[in-house]
């Protein structure tokens, strides 16, 4: 099921939530929505869903205009962020709800209804939960129940909103690996919001960051950590120090930081630079000093920097025999490097 | 020796047997004791002369006349007072903030203002008093006129009693049995509903037992014409002032009766609300 959005605008009063967004996904794909808070990815999701309206743009869901297509119609599975699981009902009950509510025509008997409820259940792995009330689950069955739920009624595409937030790290590394090997089991087109970017990168096989309610890039994870697209993705995703510098002729100086130079394919002038720990080597020489340093095995460690006022993470070079309180110097071993605007 | 341990939120002992003291003293001597007093004295001469008090005709007709009341105001306020908790809790629209208040306002005007505002509308004298009189329909001085004027002074116990836990419940329930296909009514009707019942029960017996028991806005609009639109409250008053000991207090007695069989009900109903 392919979603094309394209020009979509939302504003609430003056601020626009969303502000133009173009968002292309394809037939079983599944495309993560990347940004921090406030930058429009909720809003984006439900207006896919059809709970929120647009003020500008189309929205096309497998080749169909979803103007004027309310959220029942879309056939649209979502899980939310909180879950929202009926209180009242039992998780069977919750489960059945998306069949038992159809027309008489097309909603299947009772007996099929607990065959498909059971069948769900297994899927989601709770197969003994189903006389439970929601308020008598765990954080991870809870969101199960409610992606067997969103499942129930056969969606074309699934909305995921923050799933994995209400749930402690490490079920949620279990968690979201499950998650996305059923949804690949399914072929199912997914979306998935998310703040957290390992969550992203890991799951995605796209990745649209956004910022201020406009997609700023979308790409594979892969291509966003190497090749960003602006300053704002450079810092977003990996674990990037920002630094100052200047080009000259393709090499990014960044005098007076003990920092060796860098080549960098843009114009002359000043210039930000844009190094995750890895890229960033400290060497034994003068002008930075090391304030810690957690050795990794094997020779290797990871090390605190400081520089010219300047706290970065750094990695030991090589064969180098660097201790807490030693002096050094810095050389990139690569980076991306934007021209400061203005 | 050491005194014994007494956690920070905890008052002295002789604090708290003081606090206790006068809350039961209130208790009893403002609330309790009253209404020991209304059933003592109308069993004072016995269950015949109760009995005969309560048979008497216009008696009848005054009870016959509340009921009827109830039974009209109950649910028009119970429909009103949820379609206000649903607009308001569910939707955003302008306006919201005025109809918030104007849910309260019943609680906060005098009632016999609020009785006095439909003797100016529908009065004789009232706006459309003339247009009603050509017509020959009869508003103030009978059962239309007791009806609006309840209906009114007991608004807001549905939508208050509501309102703060569908606001608390939020929208995401709603929109999740949207996505999943559910239709207004079939979202109303299966996930808000059974989420508020208890508070949405409570607050009916609330309205139910302040509907029954009204006395200053119905007494203005009534006219109190014996037999025809007096009801309870106000058939207790003018058989006091008539000295009819036996039978206002026969009459009270009763009214008294229904108030405390519907917080029976619901102090049952929030104890199983709790549990569901």
């Amino acid at each position: 099921m392919t979603v094309e959005a394209s020009g979509i605008t939302r504003r609430f009063g003056d601020a626009a939530a969303l502000d133009g967004v173009d968002l292309t996904v394809r037939e079983g794909e599944l495309v993560a929505l990347l940004g921090p808070s406030g930058s429009g990815k909720t809003t984006l999701l439900r207006v896919i869903a059809g709970l929120e309206g647009m003020d500008a743009g189309t929205l096309r869901i497998a080749g169909q205009d979803m103007a004027g297509v309310p959220a029942r119609e879309r056939g649209i599975g979502v899980v939310f962020q909180h879950y929202a699981l009926f209180r009242h009902m039992k998780v069977a009950d919750n489960i059945a709800f998306g069949l038992d509510v159809r027309p008489r025509a097309t909603r299947p008997d009772r007996a099929e209804m607990t065959r498909r409820v059971a069948a769900l259940l297994a899927l989601v792995q709770i197969p003994d939960l189903a006389r439970r009330y929601p308020d008598q689950l765990s954080g991870g069955q809870r969101q199960r129940v409610a992606l067997a739920r969103a499942l129930a009624i056969e969606p074309r595409l699934l909305l995921l909103d923050e799933p994995f937030g209400a749930l402690d790290a490490l079920v949620r590394r279990d968690v979201r690996r499950w998650v996305r090997g059923l949804q690949e089991r399914l072929a199912i087109t997914t979306i998935l919001v998310t703040h957290d970017q390992e969550e992203a990168m890991e799951m995605a096989d796209r990745v649209a960051v956004m910022e201020r309610g406009r997609i700023v890039q979308f790409d594979t994870p892969s291509a966003l950590l190497d090749q960003p697209a602006t300053p704002f993705v450079a810092g977003f995703i990996g674990d990037a120090a920002r630094l100052p510098c200047r080009v000259e002729g393709g090499i990014a100086r960044f005098d007076p930081l003990p920092v060796a130079p860098l080549p960098a394919a843009v114009p002359d002038g000043p210039a930000t630079a844009f190094l995750r720990p890895s890229e960033l080597l400290a060497e034994p020489g003068s002008g930075a000093t090391v304030r810690l340093l957690r050795p990794q095995g094997g020779g290797d460690a990871h090390l605190v920097v400081e520089a010219g006022g300047l706290v970065l993470d750094a990695r030991a070079a090589p064969g180098s025999t660097l201790a807490r309180g030693d002096a050094c110097h810095l050389v990139p071993r690569g980076g991306r490097v934007f021209p400061t605007a203005g | 020796m050491s005194a014994p341990f007494r956690s920070a939120a905890e008052d002295a002992p002789w604090a708290r047997a003081l606090l206790a003291l006068a809350a039961i003293t209130i208790g009893v001597v403002i609330l309790a004791l009253p209404l020991a007093a209304v059933f003592t004295e109308a069993l004072r001469r016995g269950w015949g002369v109760l009995w005969a008090a309560l048979a008497e005709e216009d008696t009848l007709a005054a009870i016959r006349l509340t009921l009827i009341v109830a039974a009209i105001t109950v649910p028009i306020n119970t429909i009103g007072g949820l379609a206000a908790c649903w607009a308001i809790a569910k939707h955003d629209f302008p306006g919201k903030r005025l109809l918030v208040v104007l849910v309260e306002l019943p609680f906060s005007v005098s009632p016999v203002i609020s009785g006095l505002v439909f003797v100016l509308i529908f009065g004789a004298q009232g706006w459309l008093g003339p247009w009603l009189q050509a017509r020959d329909v009869q508003i103030i001085f009978a059962l239309p006129g007791l009806v609006l004027a309840t209906i009114f002074v007991t608004f807001p116990f549905v939508a208050r009693t509501v309102l703060p836990l569908m606001q608390e419940q939020g929208r995401e329930e709603e929109e999740a049995a949207a996505t999943l296909g559910a239709s207004g009514w079939q979202i109303f009707r299966r996930v808000t509903l059974p989420n508020i019942r208890w508070a949405l029960l409570s607050g009916i017996l609330l309205c139910n037992a302040r509907a029954m028991g009204e006395f200053g806005a119905v007494s203005v609009v009534s006219g109190h014409v014996r037999g025809m639109t007096n009801t309870m409250p106000l058939h207790v008053e003018i058989l006091y002032n008539e000295y009819q000991f036996a039978g206002a207090f026969a009459v009270a007695a009763l009214l008294a009766l229904l108030g405390l069989v519907t917080l029976a009900a619901k102090t049952l109903l929030e104890r199983r609300g709790r549990h569901a």
